[in-house]
């Protein structure tokens, strides 16, 4: 049955062109007009209107929002179904429109479109295809009919140049999660009924939460296709229908497997504040000690080759600076860099607070590999450390002016079970050789900084074996230079 | 007690006590770890986080939940960031609430993955097409990655405006201690929203005004809204201005340089200073002005990661100084002492 009276989700007036209009502002014999009422009437017909959000897009519906009487939102060009889904995952109950033209959904907004759909997103979405652009006065859409007649294909739509009218039902069926794809065409009365319960159907899967829907309207644009609105819809069944069947595509009835599995997650909303603090400030429990004042500026370059735990070893450090109420900067290499190639972190730890976090004069350079200790000796300060993985590094530093400690660490880490740690025994070593970070802190960090915790007792043997070493070790004085002061 | 943390992971934590509800974001180098912190703390604190077809979906689905009413954002990198041109000035004219970080990489193109501060103009002239400004906080901690992150939430809400956090890749690479703040902020009623209920449903988001009077009219809003910003956000930092008569003007990671390298010319008896904005719009152009006009300044050093995109609105507010650009590019990030040899080199020039 077809209602003659206005229906109440649209406006009782339309002010668009001043008060009191009872017109749209579209052209005689346009399709929009139709496609609007049948919508209006879907959500009269359900009930929704109060929950209703309608999305208009870029193009001659732009100004739907004159018309229903919802809530409305103007999106960018093509760019809808990307707004749909923003406010589909603020608001559950909400029922949602996205309402597109073919330039706006099969050109500028192709990509939007594609993954809407593909998420199967609880919308429903009209797409109403008259094969041109109308607003901007009649350019070639991307359905418009090849050897069609428009402002920018002047001799005629060709493949050659422009490529073939898009079919957006057929590619929306070639993905699995729409459960609705169905083509309409506004050709004439009987084929307006069939529109009609399409667009109730597809806003009714909405409603009842089966997922997304789609349908197609082939509509007439008279005035753009500089025909009578009578001649415009038998243009529309002889020339549109044969390149864009009209048919179903498409229609489960049933929630697809996304509307399944998104009804299927925890319906708990957000978690209490309290709960939230206690989370976001509970991964840090590490008893701190007071230190004695006095600690020089410690900047220390770690370096070697990614996966060496080189990253890993100046966060450990850095954690040690905060439980012993130090300030602390790490600064990684990142990227493609610490990939496969060479790395290297960079841990400032002050008593003040610290400015540039970069370290170009370590005072301590911690050495896992060959190519670290060619690459950064020479910024060593005069009085600086370097502690070096002999296992890997064949020489000892040429400097004279600094102290060093040639320590076997991948051969003490494999002999205790767990060669990646080499890491963690030149990190003892300069604790152990410094003073800093205080060993028993380091052993209370380790447990918390590690990820694998099996691993916590073998990185605890590094510690004691690299104390060891260092203590049968002791490090040589520099010929002549100063300790590295701040 | 304090956690050690990157700068990345420290925007979402930010967020989290900032109220935000919903996280739309495309990866990006030297961003993706607030992809990934969000990706993991949204979800489990019963938030929401979607990754996007692309930046241009990403910040259109910011569009929609804001004009849901939800407090929501998204980070990204200078290459993401141009991508979202087109959405941020629909939400500027639609005067949307909602937060963005952009992690500086060096550009233009592609670039690489290096700090650079080459996305100011962008960032704080607008970015997109139209009459409009963003709110821009410049953090430079990891500490204040977390809290300006947070202080967006309520500013966005309050001025319905865009709020930056115009970070770059050390600031956002680096960790440091962060004390996560202990209470929660929320949004307040947003009656202008769509509800999906009938208290809403007249509500009309949009940027359009068809007549010249309307979009003249919207436009001065506007207008007097970024003054009214200027009034009472615009926020800075000042560390030896008392007696400075060479002020340095620096934001984001070359102010920690910065840091450094005037306190070792305080050491040598130069009676040197440093400004550093935490706002860039609203930019501290009084303050500026009022440190030339009313103090001994003589010279200005402003150093940036660009071209001396900062130092033109330096300039503007202290036309009778010489200011003097110390600029590295390309990802090149000076040590103090760097900076302490352009800048003598570049007083040696007057």
């Amino acid at each position: 049955m077809i209602k003659h009276k206005k229906p109440d989700a649209f406006y009782d007036t339309f002010e668009r062109k001043g008060a009191g209009q009872q017109t749209t502002h579209y052209c005689p014999g346009c399709g929009h007009g139709t496609v609007h009422k049948m919508i209006a009437e879907a959500i009269d017909e359900f009930g929704v209107r109060d929950r209703t959000i309608f999305c208009s897009p870029v193009g001659c519906s732009v100004f739907a929002y004159y018309y229903f009487d919802t809530g409305n939102i103007q999106c960018a060009h093509g760019r809808a179904p990307a707004v749909a889904t923003g406010m589909r995952r603020v608001h559950d109950d909400a029922v949602i429109i996205s309402y597109q033209g073919d330039g706006d959904l099969a050109g500028i907004g192709t990509a939007e479109i594609i993954h809407a759909a593909n998420r199967g997103e609880n919308i429903t979405v009209f797409f109403v295809n008259n094969a041109i652009y109308g607003m901007t006065g009649g350019q070639m859409a991307p359905t418009t009919l090849i050897g069609q007649q428009t402002l920018t294909t002047p001799t005629g739509r060709s493949a050659a140049t422009d490529g073939n009218p898009i079919g957006m039902c057929e590619l929306m069926s070639a993905l699995s999660a729409p459960v609705y794809v169905e083509r309409v065409s506004l050709g004439d009365g009987n084929r307006v009924l069939k529109a009609r319960r399409a667009v109730r159907k597809a806003l009714k899967n909405q409603i009842d939460g089966v997922g997304f829907s789609f349908v197609e309207i082939l509509s007439p644009c008279p005035i753009n296709w500089k025909l009578t609105p009578m001649d415009a819809r038998k243009w529309l069944i002889e020339n549109l229908e044969p390149a864009f069947p009209v048919k179903s595509f498409r229609d489960t009835g049933t929630p697809g497997a996304v509307a399944t599995a998104r009804a299927a997650r925890d319906p708990s909303g957000p978690i209490p504040d309290d709960e939230m603090v206690r989370l976001l400030g509970s991964q840090s429990e590490i008893e701190t000690i007071d230190r004695v004042t006095g600690l020089p500026e410690q900047r220390v370059k770690v370096a070697g080759f990614g996966g060496q735990g080189v990253l890993s070893a100046g966060i450990l450090l850095a954690n040690c600076a905060i439980s012993e109420g130090l300030h602390a900067t790490w600064l990684p290499s990142y990227g493609p860099e610490m990939r496969g190639g060479t790395a290297n972190a960079s841990v400032i730890v002050s008593e003040e607070s610290i400015g540039s976090p970069l370290v170009d004069e370590p005072t301590t350079l911690i050495a896992l590999n060959g190519p670290s200790i060619d690459a950064f000796e020479g910024s060593v300060v005069p009085g600086g450390l370097i502690v070096a993985n002999s296992s890997l590094i064949d020489r000892e530093p040429a400097r004279s002016d600094v102290r060093y400690c040639m320590i076997p660490a991948s051969k003490i880490a494999q002999d205790i079970g767990f060669q990646g740690a080499a890491n963690v025994v030149l990190l003892a070593a300069y604790a152990a050789i410094e003073g800093f970070p205080a060993i028993d802190i380091l052993r209370r960090v380790i447990p918390h900084a590690l990820k694998k915790k099996n691993l916590v007792d073998l990185n605890l043997q590094m510690v004691d074996a690299a104390v060891e070493f260092v203590a049968e070790h002791p490090v040589a004085a520099p010929s002549a230079a100063p300790l590295p002061v701040r | 007690m304090k956690q050690l943390m990157k700068g990345n992971e420290a925007v979402v934590h930010g967020a989290l006590v900032g109220g935000a509800t919903h996280f739309f974001g495309y990866p990006i180098t030297p961003a993706s770890e607030i992809a990934h912190a969000a990706a993991d703390f949204f979800p489990r604190t019963g938030r929401h986080f979607l990754q996007a077809e692309s930046e241009v979906a990403a910040i259109n689905m910011i569009y929609g939940a804001a004009g849901a009413g939800a407090r929501t954002m998204t980070a990204s990198s200078g290459p993401g960031v141009s991508l979202m041109a087109e959405g941020l000035s629909y939400i500027a004219g639609a005067e949307l609430p909602c937060v963005i970080v952009d992690v500086q990489r060096a550009g233009p193109g592609l670039g690489n993955i290096w700090p650079e501060q080459s996305d100011y103009n962008m960032v704080v002239k607008g970015g997109g097409h139209g009459n409009y400004h963003n709110a821009v906080y410049v953090p430079n901690s990891a500490q204040e990655m977390c809290d300006m992150t947070a202080h967006a939430f309520d500013i966005a809400d309050r001025y319905r405006v865009t709020v930056f956090i115009l970070s770059d890749a050390y600031i956002g690479q680096m960790m440091e201690p962060v004390e996560i703040p202990d209470s929660v902020h929320h949004a307040p009623a947003k009656p202008w929203a769509l509800g999906a209920t009938s208290e809403t449903r007249d509500n009309l988001i949009t940027s359009i005004h068809m007549s010249t009077a309307d979009q003249a009219a919207h436009n001065w809003k506007l207008k007097a809204k970024y003054d009214q910003m200027e009034a009472e956000i615009t926020d800075w930092e000042e560390v030896f201005t008392d007696d400075a008569d060479t002020l340095f003007v620096a934001f984001g990671i070359t102010a920690r340089i910065c840091l450094t390298a005037v306190q070792r010319l305080r050491a040598r008896g130069v009676r040197a200073g440093l400004l550093r904005p935490k706002t860039v719009f609203p930019f501290p152009r009084t303050r500026i002005a009022e440190l030339v006009d009313q103090g001994p300044v003589r010279e200005i050093a402003v150093v940036e990661l660009n071209d001396g995109m900062m130092a033109d609105d330096v300039q503007l507010a202290a036309p009778s100084v010489r200011v003097h650009r110390l600029n590295w590019l390309g990802g090149q990030v000076p040590t103090a002492e760097q900076v302490l040899e352009m800048a003598a080199q570049k007083a040696g020039q007057r």
